[in-house]
Parts: structure tokens; C-alpha cells; sequence
């Protein structure tokens, strides 16, 4: 931030206290705790442990890269000395939480905290190792700024496989266990014992980590070349040949993802059904924020228009029971869907009418009220005959279509299902977003005024948005209903809209792919870590936060946005501008 | 038919259309409540003082709210959080003066340990806020620090929730602030209301003055004005800003307190429905401007305690209380389509949000 010059001591004090008030922060909130419980290599390191090592790795590299010295020693000492630093920190919490009782105000201040930090030593020496622990991976963090990048990549790529197949471990587990094919085989079984541990949550087998980790950076090593060879194979075909090539890949890709559900088990079919649901809500926000830059946080109430309406049209517990709503037609799945579709339509119209002469902060509070309202009227005594109150509504229809559905389970009806609009709704942005409408839209996003002044109708262009969002939004709602087959207010409140915004905004506003990354990384990893739910929000924040202080642009950019967000990035980023974009301006592409 | 639509801009009369709607069906309502009969004067007054109490809390964080768009042109979406960490930190503070027995001593002396403890609290986090998150990107696209800002929210949010655990927490007894004083009439005023709409009427006198007569107030108004030429006149444009956030931490650290005096409780989420209502009254008001966030919560208060009843009773609504929290994004939408400046408005038209 500064561009003052500081000296190496000064630099390693205060990237060492940085770290140490994350570590005593991330202690202190249970984390450190929670997450020892998960190994990753059995006997050799817990998830726990891995976030204290991150923190130093973090904070010793940027030591190190903040350092205007390049002596290789210096850097290594100095990052040493930040990671020592901030393990001090820890080395007086467990002082002063041996000596006072902090339990009645920090919860998670337990004895077995204590005795998990000091790694289980007793009391001088474990200082002494608390203290080096950080030093080591301080001067790890430094160590990797000092080799090429070309060594480095694969490094991470290749600790980053581990770590993630460790944390998976009991669900691969699950899910051989739960495929006929695989779970009577020999072979199989034999892998992996090899692999994976004995016992629950217990992670890789010491083997299997050196083996993953060989074996991914190997691979992340031979990539670019891989890639190239691909490349320049490909292009030395004849034209005719590559589309037949990309088309052949694509029919492949379309084949995996239509059988996947036999490979994946019901549990991970059902998780990938939720993150389809996110993936569909997304990708219409995305149209209302990254094509037309207009921030709703709002946006959960089209959701909830679409399931209400699904729910009421098709609810078969009617009557004036307790707890009964006292009106619904009991349609099918399939005649309530247009009308779910067409309702959070015409919401997302008289939404956005009065919202249209406002900007940015003032539209998001709007939305936000919006929201709210939708959400305080479901849950209301008022509307308690038409939407069960907090009481919800019960049995929504399950999609038929005759024999075709019949021989699948539940979560695999629900899977097609999801995965035909998932490919619709893909389909509807991608022709809006190559249309004279969306290009009015990012004329919109960019600079309203001067869009107008080109003529483009802000009404008509800001509605649509508005409404095609809000019926993409609507028909997840309606599927989302059936799915769960209840429905509650409480499903629907801001969380749900600012999970949405965050997959968005994490993948890359106005990136389609990027849209599907970030629901991928958002949604389903989170749900597959369930019992760190926890903690969910609180990384979502702090993602937020680096995400727009580090790379607004998002995961996987769509081009043009990246190109808005580094145009007016602050006078010290001008030469970086100067090369992205022409004097015409950002129209000139 | 298009050149009538050209020359009576369709939307604005929709929009007028809406608020219209909104406008006679409220006041039918009334109407009809008055005409019930259902409750008596000293109801009314009950809930217009309770009102005000509220309304006062709402307005000492609207100030945070104004304030902070003045200088940045942000809407700082985490400052209801710092509203929550003064609470949330001043009932640890409380109970543990409570507990050694501080409180029942010197109940006075107490009182204003729990403000200051709470106002430090606030400050550190608003300062941290600004530096951490909000000074680099002063000027990066809109869209880019308010994101942050939600980020920044979420994270402080579920950060207390992580470090002093999610269950609610009660606030101990205050002496000398039970019970309450009977008038004539059947009306009767509770000594913490009495302390809340004092306190608040005190601070925004002191920030009044502050403003209007000091040479700090006198660089806060110019950075508001115009940030760059602000600089150009010798003003530390950085230090003013961070004072900004100083003065909205203050401010609604000890609004926490008070509103935990009122209602006994803190939780980690307390912050987001007060602070929306915050940012609904310093809209209301007119963004940016003081008194108007003042009079904005204030507003925003009694219309939210008496008109739920008011408007929604005569319609024989069941529970209106529970409409509560929707009357307040009604209003919002209401002022921003019929007057976007705020009652006492400036500067809203003109600024590009």
C-alpha cells in the first residue's frame, strides 16, 4: 500500500502481527478447532493445523515480496521472523487463557484448544515449538517467492490436489460405496486402501498424499507444454476437421454430465441438483448485475414467487385445517411452471418500474426492501390462508412425464430436470447477451447517460432485465419447491439473495462460465463441507472483501468487464490502463 | 399513441400512480382505525413517545450512514454492524459491572463507562473499516465498495458470531432506569425512554455545533463539498474521512447502547434491520445532510410505531405489528419516488449514485 521503504525488521514486525491477529482471531472464533477434527494426511496434519500453516505461508510470502531486498537470506529471515511473531501471538493466548477463564466471553476458549496449539507438549518446550512452527512455514512462504514460477505452480497445484481429496475422502468413500459396480470389485478396493486411511474423516494414507501430490504437479508441470501440443495440433488440421473436433468434444462433455448421476451416488446427485438450483438463479442475476450493472439484493424474492407459486398452485394439502392454506387448484408440476415463470416475470416488471430512476446504492437498498417485503408477507398472520404463514406450505407436485420418469429415482428425475433448464437458461443468456439487447445493457452498465444519449431506451432496456433475471430466478424457485417439497419463508430471506450475489460476483460479473465456476466453488463446496457450515458467511465476507480489493473482475472474466474495472482503478494503475484500453474509449472493441 | 407516451413520461406516471395507491389507501385506513374507536388517546401517545425513542436511536445511526456518503459517496452497508459491535462489546462491559457490584455503586458513572467502552468499540471497528477495506477504493467503479461493504458486513457479522457464539444475550438490569413515570391522561413514559431521547438530542447538539463551529467540521463540510478541491485548500482530505468514520463509529456505538437499554438484548444479527431503517431515515432526511438524518429517524420512528397500527388496523389486518419492518422500505420507496431529494433534500439530485 505504502510506498515507503521499510526496513526488513519493521516489514517482519508488522506482517507478524498482521498474522498473529489472524491466528489469535481465527483461534479464538473455533475454527482452528472445528477443522482439526478433518484430516488431511492421516498422523501428519488435520485441516486445523493446514489453517495455521496457510496463515504464516501467506503472510511470509508477502514479507518477503513487500521487501525491497532481494538477498535470498534476508527474505528467508525476515519472513522467519513474521511467522515466529505471529505465533507469539498464540503463544500468549494460550499464557493468558491458561491463567483467566475466557470461556464466559469467547465459547471457544476450551482447555483442548490450549492443548491443541501447543501440540499437545507441555509447557516450555511447547513454546518453544509453537514458536519455530511459525518460523518454518514464515520462511516456507519466502522460500516459495524465491523459485521460478515455473517450479512454484505445480507446487501449489500439486498441495492444493492433496489437500482437497484428503477433505473429500469419506465422500469419495461414499459414493464407491454406493456404485454396484465399483464396490464389489477387487481392484478398487485395493486402491483404495492404499489411498485413503482407515477410519472416518481420516484422510489420505501418507503413500497416497506423496502419490496424489507427484502425480498433480507432475501434470500441472507438463500442462503448458500438453497444452500447446494440443494447440498447435489442432490448428495444423483443416478447418472442416477442428469443427468436427470441438463438436465431437462438446458431444462427450454432453454425454458425461448424462450419465453422471449412475457414477455420483444419490448423495452427490442430490448436492449437484442444489448447486444447479444456485447455478440457475445466478445465472439470471447475472444478466440483472453483470450484463446491466444494476445491484439487486432483492433478488431471492423472484425465487420466492416462483415456489410460492408453484407451491400453492399444486399443494394438495388443502383445506381449512390448521396449518392448511385454504385455496389452491392442486395443478400439475408442469401447468404450474409457466405460471411460476410468468408471476416472478411480472414481479421482476413492477419491481423494476419504480426502481428505474435509481442508481447504484439506492437501487441495492430498494431491492433489498423488496426482498424483505416479499419475505415479511409470506411470513405474515395476513396472508396466512394463501401462504401458510410460518407454517409454509407442504406437498408441491413431483414432475411426470409418464414412463420416461418412472424408472428414475428421485434425485435423478430432479437432475435431468435441472440440467435441461440449467442448458435452456444458458442458452436464453447467451443469445440475450450476443443481441442488440445486450449490448444495450453493457452500454447501460457502463454509462447510463451516454447510453442514452446513443438511444438506447433505458426503460424497456432496464425492464427486461429486470424480467428475464426474475423468470430465471422464478423457474429455480418453482424447481426448488418440488424439489424440497415444503416451503418456508425463512428459505427465502437476504443470505439467500447475498449467496447468490456472491457466486456472481466471485465468478466473474457478466461471465457465463465464470457464473458456473463460482456456483460450482460457492455453493457446492461449501455443501460438501456441511459441518463447517458455520463458518460459510464469514469466509463468503472475507472472499468478498480480497475478491474486490485483489481481482474485481472475478474468477474467469468475461473480457469486457475486466476491461471497465481496470480503466478507473485509481491514478497508480494508469500505465496498466493505458495498455488495456484505446483512447476511444471502452466502446472501441 | 407513442408521442403521448414521449411527452407524459409513462413511468413517472406509473410512479405516481404507485404512490397514490399507497397514499389514500393509508389514509382510508386511518380513517377506518380512528372510526373504530378501538384505542384510546393515551394509546396513541404511547406509541408516538415509543416511537421517538426508537426514532431517536434510528437517527443517531442515520448520521453514520449520511455522513459517510457526504465524504465517500458509499453507503457504508457495514456500519450496522458497527452498530452491533458497540452492544455486543457494551454488554460485556455491563454485565461485568454488574457483577463486581460498579453498577449498584456508581449507577451515573457507570452509564458513561458503558457509552465510552461502546464508542471505542464502534470507533476501532468503523477506522479498521475504512482502512482495511474502503481507502483503496475510493475510486474504483460504484458497484466495486459497495460489494465490499456487503462483504465487509457479512464478515464482521459472522465474525462475532464466531468468536462470542450465536445465543442471544440478555443485558443486566440498569439501576435507576426501571420503571417509569405515570402522567395524566393514563400516559406513561419509561425512565429509559427518557434517557434515550435526551442522550440522542445531547449528541446531535454536540454534532451540530461541531460542524457549524469548528475548523474540523469546517473540513469535514468541505471534503463533502468537493474532495479534490478540498485538497487544493490545504485540507488532509484522509484525515478528515477517517474522522468521518470516528464521529459515525461514536456515534453509533453508543446508539447500540441505548437501543440495548431499550430492548435488553444483543445478538450478532441485531445490527441489520436497525441500520436498514437507519439508511431508510438518512435517505428520508436527505442523504448528506445532518439535521435532515435527524429529523429523518425521528420520522421514520413514530410513522413505523403509530402508522402500522394506524394504517393497517382499520382494515382488519390480523397482527399488523408483524407489517412492521415492511412500513419502513414502504416509506423508503414512497420518498424516493415522490421526493428523491428527502424532506430537508440537497445534493442527492445531483450526484450520480
Amino acid at each position: 500500500m505504502t510506498t515507503k521503504r521499510s526496513s526488513p525488521l519493521v516489514t517482519a514486525l508488522r506482517q507478524g502481527a498482521i498474522a498473529g491477529g489472524v491466528a489469535v482471531l481465527l483461534t479464538l472464533m473455533g475454527m482452528v478447532e472445528a477443522f482439526n477434527e478433518r484430516d488431511i494426511v492421516q498422523g501428519v496434519i488435520s485441516l486445523g493445523i493446514l489453517l495455521l500453516v496457510a496463515i504464516y505461508v501467506v503472510f511470509g510470502s508477502t514479507t518477503a515480496r513487500t521487501l525491497p531486498e532481494t538477498r535470498a537470506s534476508v527474505r528467508l529471515g525476515a519472513s522467519a521472523l513474521a511467522g515466529a511473531i505471529g505465533e507469539l501471538f498464540l503463544v500468549g493466548l494460550v499464557i493468558l487463557g491458561q491463567q483467566v477463564n475466557l470461556r464466559p466471553v469467547f465459547p471457544n476458549a476450551s482447555p483442548e484448544l490450549w492443548e491443541l496449539l501447543q501440540f499437545g507438549l507441555s509447557a516450555p518446550q511447547s513454546y518453544l515449538a509453537m514458536l519455530s512452527f511459525g518460523a518454518v512455514f514464515g520462511a516456507l512462504g519466502a522460500g516459495l517467492t524465491l523459485v521460478s514460477r515455473r517450479y512454484r505452480g505445480p507446487v501449489i497445484v500439486g498441495v492444493v490436489c492433496v489437500v482437497l481429496i484428503g477433505l473429500l475422502d469419506d465422500l469419495i468413500g461414499i459414493t464407491i460405496a454406493s456404485n454396484p459396480m465399483f464396490a464389489t470389485s477387487p481392484v478398487v478396493d485395493t486402491i483404495s486402501q492404499f489411498f485413503f486411511a482407515q477410519g472416518v474423516e481420516s484422510g489420505l494414507s501418507k503413500a497416497g498424499a506423496m502419490v496424489v501430490f507427484l502425480v498433480a504437479s507432475v501434470l500441472a508441470y507438463q500442462w503448458p507444454s500438453l497444452r500447446r501440443g494440443a494447440r498447435s495440433r489442432t490448428q495444423a488440421m483443416p478447418a472442416g476437421r477442428q469443427h468436427t473436433l470441438a463438436l465431437g468434444l462438446y458431444g462427450l462433455f454432453v454425454v458425461i454430465l448424462l450419465i453422471l448421476p449412475n457414477f455420483l451416488g444419490p448423495y452427490l446427485t442430490d448436492v449437484s441438483n442444489s448447486v444447479m438450483i444456485f447455478t440457475l438463479m445466478a445465472l439470471g442475476l447475472n444478466i440483472v448485475v453483470g450484463f446491466a450493472g444494476l445491484l439487486d439484493l432483492g433478488y431471492v424474492a423472484f425465487f420466492a414467487i416462483g415456489a410460492y407459486t408453484m407451491g400453492v398452485l399444486t399443494t394438495t394439502a388443502v383445506g381449512a385445517e390448521s396449518g392448511q392454506i385454504v385455496w389452491g387448484p392442486g395443478l400439475t408440476f408442469w401447468s404450474a411452471l409457466p405460471f411460476a415463470v410468468l408471476f416472478s416475470l411480472t414481479a421482476g416488471v413492477l419491481l423494476g418500474i419504480p426502481v428505474l430512476r435509481m442508481r447504484g446504492d439506492y437501487l441495492a437498498i430498494v431491492t433489498l426492501g423488496f426482498g424483505e417485503i416479499v419475505r415479511i408477507l409470506a411470513l405474515s398472520d395476513a396472508l396466512k390462508p394463501y401462504t401458510g404463514g410460518s407454517q409454509g406450505i407442504v406437498e408441491p407436485a413431483i414432475p411426470t412425464l409418464g414412463r420416461l420418469t418412472a424408472s428414475l429415482s428421485s434425485q435423478g428425475l430432479y437432475y435431468y430436470l435441472l440440467l435441461a433448464c440449467v442448458g435452456l437458461v444458458i442458452f436464453v443468456a447467451i443469445r440475450l447477451r450476443d443481441s442488440r439487447q445486450g449490448r444495450s445493457w453493457m452500454a447501460v452498465r457502463e454509462d447510463e447517460d451516454v447510453a442514452q444519449a446513443m438511444g438506447v431506451r433505458l426503460v424497456s432496456t432496464k425492464l427486461l432485465a429486470f424480467a428475464s433475471g426474475a423468470a430465471m430466478a422464478g423457474l429455480a424457485g418453482a424447481v426448488f419447491a418440488s424439489k424440497v417439497g415444503s416451503i418456508y419463508p425463512n428459505s427465502f430471506d437476504l443470505l439467500k439473495s447475498i449467496n447468490v450475489l456472491a457466486i456472481v460476483i466471485v465468478g466473474g460479473m457478466g461471465s457465463i462460465p465464470g457464473v458456473i465456476l463460482g456456483s460450482l466453488v460457492l455453493f457446492g463446496l461449501p455443501e460438501l463441507l456441511r459441518e463447517f457450515s458455520e463458518y460459510r458467511y464469514f469466509v463468503f465476507g472475507a472472499v468478498l472483501v480480497a475478491m474486490m480489493l485483489t481481482r474485481p473482475e472475478g474468477l474467469w472474466p468475461s473480457s469486457k468487464r475486466k476491461q471497465e474495472l481496470h480503466e478507473t482503478f485509481g491514478p497508480e494503475s494508469e500505465p496498466r490502463s493505458q495498455v488495456l484500453t484505446t483512447p476511444g474509449g471502452a466502446g472501441s472493441e | 399513441m407513442r408521442r403521448f407516451f414521449e411527452r407524459y413520461d409513462l413511468v413517472d406516471v406509473i410512479m405516481w400512480l404507485i404512490a397514490a395507491t399507497i397514499l389514500i389507501a393509508a389514509l382510508l385506513g386511518s380513517i377506518k382505525t380512528i372510526q373504530s374507536g378501538k384505542y384510546s388517546p393515551a394509546t396513541w401517545v404511547d406509541l408516538g413517545i415509543s416511537g421517538l425513542t426508537q426514532g431517536s436511536v434510528y437517527a443517531l445511526i442515520a448520521l453514520g450512514y449520511t455522513m459517510v456518503y457526504g465524504v465517500l459517496r458509499m453507503i457504508n452497508f457495514a456500519h450496522s454492524e458497527v452498530f452491533m459491535s458497540g452492544a455486543f462489546i457494551g454488554y460485556f462491559a455491563a454485565t461485568w459491572m454488574a457483577a463486581s457490584g460498579f453498577m449498584e455503586r456508581n449507577p451515573l458513572l457507570g452509564l458513561i463507562l458503558l457509552f465510552l467502552v461502546a464508542a471505542l468499540t464502534s470507533v476501532t471497528i468503523a477506522v479498521l473499516l475504512e482502512r482495511i477495506a474502503y481507502r483503496r477504493l475510493r475510486r474504483a467503479p460504484r458497484l466495486v465498495p459497495l460489494i465490499t461493504a456487503i462483504g465487509a458486513s457479512l464478515f464482521l457479522q459472522y465474525m462475532f458470531r464466531g468468536l462470542f457464539g450465536s445465543q442471544v444475550r440478555s443485558y443486566p438490569p440498569m439501576p435507576g432506569l426501571e420503571g417509569a413515570i405515570s402522567l395524566p391522561g393514563g400516559v406513561e413514559i419509561e425512565y429509559v425512554q427518557i434517557l434515550v431521547i435526551v442522550a440522542a438530542a445531547l449528541m446531535m447538539l454536540v454534532l451540530y455545533l461541531f460542524t457549524q463551529r469548528t475548523r474540523a467540521g469546517l473540513a469535514l463540510r468541505a471534503v463533502s463539498e468537493d474532495k479534490d478541491v478540498a485538497a487544493l485548500m490545504g485540507i488532509d482530505v484522509d484525515a478528515t474521512i477517517v474522522r468521518t468514520f470516528v464521529i459515525g463509529g461514536a456515534f453509533a456505538g453508543m446508539a447500540g447502547v441505548l437501543y440495548a437499554l431499550i430492548y435488553r438484548q444483543v445478538t450478532f444479527y441485531m445490527g441489520f434491520v436497525p441500520g436498514i431503517k437507519a439508511f431508510t431515515a438518512a435517505v428520508l432526511g436527505g442523504i448528506g445532510n445532518l439535521p435532515g438524518a435527524m429529523l429523518g429517524g425521528l420520522t421514520l420512528g413514530v410513522t413505523e410505531s403509530v402508522g402500522t397500527i394506524l394504517f393497517l388496523d382499520g382494515y382488519g389486518v390480523p397482527a399488523p405489528y408483524q407489517l412492521k419492518d415492511g412500513i419502513a422500505f414502504v416509506v423508503l420507496v414512497l420518498i424516493l419516488i415522490l421526493r428523491p431529494t428527502g424532506i430537508l433534500g440537497e445534493r442527492l439530485s445531483r450526484t450520480k449514485a
